[in-house]
């Protein structure tokens, strides 16, 4: 990873809120997937999320953008309180671009047109100007050269990036990211994960559901781990590695780095 | 000193053979010859007993048809031109072949307009079936269906005038209202619609006179081929869209709309098509208000129409089962709202999925408007049955006159599994 990424204190995190939760409770019929989480991420936080499988991390990032709905409790993105309201819904998606393991990019658009798409039928941007806009991130993400082509003609490590490209188009204020390099071959995570560095130090606001332990090092400047629903401890990551205090997160910590 | 060093291992090449051609054998027809017709004695077997039945069918169907009839007046005048040799009496197409496309009532000095909307229906159905043509020629797709109209059935211009004008109110009423909720829009489009289209009635009604520019033909005086392919093409473009609408209709999640759906399915696909055209011609008068005289070819179509759409919404369903989750999700966090992820998303990809089973369900659906030859309507099987075989002139001439039939209908078919097997390679993206 590159070096002269700064060190995640330095970059900055303002105190305008940007997701609040509030005693947010989930169930799937009667089983309690999230309990009472309580989460405040503030305008250019990047948290990574780490937990055992069916832990309930990505369940909770889901719900921040009504891909799952919730039961009780309340999440209010950008000061919009998600409701089942589809108006408030939609606003939020808008402002929230999301990543998810396995791209999702849709096979019968080229990569330009999978990153037009939505500029254009949500934003109402003309179709010329949303082009150069997805230009302008395909360049980011450093796959210009690729705008013609269909998704399965791509790599993986690729088509994720053009998932990133195609959130980006957005604008969105927050990404939320589920197990983005989960699917890649480890070859093909440095880029992905470089392209998410990147766009940390540009202050976007972050929340990645991922076991890159390097990453959350490097960017983030909180580490949530969750257990069973619950949110069972968060910390700056440089202590959360080094000292864990409850023993579920240092049974993990030891489970996923001793190998 | 050796070319090839044979007796030292060390081994040096110095000069290039000249390039060989195969052995005779191993080329050209023989070649070919050997692997696929005579491979093995049974194969050797099999490519003679194959060879002697092809002689014995062409032996029987050449001299029928190359030393057929094609100018008589009667089966009678056909056998004496024979006098005994065998051949087909194809006189009866020549002699009848404006009854078999255009039905015995038609009228013969109008034939030109079915068949100018014949070869419209091409213009029109081009940009749909070719979408790398210009979009421009929606509009004359648009238009086609009320020039079509016009043209078969005839009559006062202004009916299909009044028809595209209730369409357009609708739609604009539509648009203006949808933006505050999709419900409003469309039962407003249909309100606007409807009360332009009675209002249009009356100025119809008090308006036409009884000369108008092309004669009207009534629909029971509708017939032969073209019916069928009437009937085959308003019920495929009909049905198609209210497959897909019952499809979506069907994983809805609001109950109501997803149990209607459920129940129009599956009472639609439990009933035989001839029990509903039964229905059609005889009992669906009783569900339309007492002195409504809605039209027999009209109450054919909605049938049909119902029955197709029912089967084309299961091949639909599939093909939205097909598609991962990931594809509603990622539409979904884009900010897409359901009628835009559906139409930008899921259906194009849910469809291309479906083609050979629509196409399975359009074929099988142009076959079957030969049925409406039961409830007296004289499509080409039914002139055939009908007026023709029952003509005292062509009485006993069965293989000639469905043997073009059955031609007919085996171009048309044919050319739509092409077309289906064209348009498959065409959408094509994902795995190239």
């Amino acid at each position: 990873m590159t070096e002269a990424v700064k060190s995640p204190a330095q970059m900055t995190v303002s105190d305008e809120v940007a997701i609040s939760i509030h005693k947010m409770n989930k169930w799937y019929g009667t089983f309690h997937v999230l309990r009472d989480i309580d989460l405040t991420v503030n305008r250019g936080e990047r948290i990574v999320i780490c937990g055992p499988s069916g832990s309930g991390k990505s369940t909770l990032i889901r719900c921040i953008n009504a891909l799952e709905e919730h039961q009780k409790g309340t999440i209010e993105v950008d000061g919009t309180l998600l409701s089942s309201d589809l108006k408030n819904i939609d606003k939020i998606r808008s402002e929230v671009g999301m990543c998810f393991q396995h791209f999702n990019l849709f096979p019968h658009l080229t990569i330009l047109e999978n990153c037009t798409l939505a500029p254009i039928w949500v934003r109402k941007t003309p179709k010329k100007e949303a082009e150069e806009i997805a230009m302008h991130f395909l360049e980011k993400v450093k796959i210009p050269d690729q705008a013609d082509k269909y998704p399965g003609q791509l790599s993986g490590g690729q088509q994720q990036r053009v998932a990133i490209a195609r959130s980006l188009c957005m604008r969105p204020r927050i990404m939320l990211f589920d197990e983005p390099t989960s699917a890649l071959d480890p070859e093909m995570i440095k880029e992905v994960l470089d392209t998410m560095i990147e766009l940390a130090e540009e202050g976007m606001t972050m929340l990645c559901v991922t076991h890159e332990m390097g990453f959350a090092r490097q960017v983030a400047n909180r580490v949530i781990f969750m257990d069973q629903g619950q949110i069972v401890e968060q910390n700056e990551p440089e202590e959360f590695f080094n000292n864990p205090q409850s023993p579920r997160t240092q049974l993990f910590l030891s489970q996923i780095l001793g190998h | 000193m050796s070319d090839t060093h044979a007796e030292s291992i060390r081994f040096v090449r110095e000069t290039t053979l000249p390039q060989a051609e195969p052995p005779v054998a191993e080329r050209g027809i023989y070649k070919w010859g050997r692997e696929n017709l005579f491979a093995t004695p049974g194969n050797a077997l099999l490519t003679l007993i194959a060879l002697y039945v092809i002689y014995v069918v062409l032996s029987a169907v050449l001299p029928w048809l190359l030393n057929g009839v094609w100018n008589a007046s009667s089966l009678s005048e056909c056998r004496e031109i024979l006098a005994g040799e065998t051949g087909g009496c194809f006189a009866v197409l020549v002699d009848r072949w404006q009854q078999l496309l255009f039905g015995f009532k038609y009228p013969s000095a109008e034939y030109w307009r079915p068949a100018l909307a014949f070869v419209l229906f091409f213009v029109a159905a081009a940009p749909v079936l070719f979408f790398d043509l210009p979009r421009k020629m929606l509009a004359f797709t648009a238009l086609f269906p009320f020039l079509a109209y016009w043209l078969i059935w005839g009559g006062p211009v202004l009916v299909p005038v009044v028809a595209l004008v209730g369409f357009v109110v609708g739609y604009l009423a539509y648009a203006k209202l949808v933006t505050r909720s999709f419900a409003g829009g469309f039962f407003g489009g249909i309100a606007a619609a409807a009360v332009t289209w009675i209002i249009g009635g009356f100025i119809v009604d008090w308006l036409s006179g009884p000369s108008s520019l092309l004669r009207a033909v009534p629909s029971r005086d509708l017939g032969g081929y073209m019916l069928n392919f009437m009937l085959g093409v308003t019920c495929v473009s009909l049905s198609v869209p209210f497959g897909i609408a019952l499809a979506l209709g069907r994983q809805s999640s609001m109950p109501l709309i997803k149990w209607v759906s459920v129940v129009f399915i599956e009472f639609i696909r439990g009933v035989p098509l001839i029990t509903l055209l039964f229905v059609a011609s005889v009992m669906l008068a009783y569900f339309f208000p007492p002195d409504s005289n809605v039209d027999l070819f009209l109450r054919v179509v909605i049938m049909i129409t119902m029955f197709s759409s029912a089967y084309i919404a299961e091949v639909i369903r599939g093909g939205l089962a097909a598609l991962p989750k990931g594809q509603y999700e990622a539409a979904d966090s884009l900010g897409l709202d359901y009628a835009q992820a559906m139409r930008l998303i899921i259906l194009p990809q849910a469809l291309k999925i479906s083609i050979p089973g629509i196409v399975n369900i359009a074929v099988g659906l142009f076959k079957d408007t030969t049925l409406v030859s039961v409830i007296s309507m004289f499509d080409l099987v039914g002139m055939i049955r009908g007026p023709i075989l029952a003509s005292t002139d062509w009485n006993g001439v069965y293989w000639e006159l469905l043997g073009f039939a059955a031609l007919l209908f085996f171009v048309v078919c044919y050319g739509i599994s092409q077309y289906s097997q064209w348009l498959e390679r065409r959408l094509a993206t994902d795995h190239r």
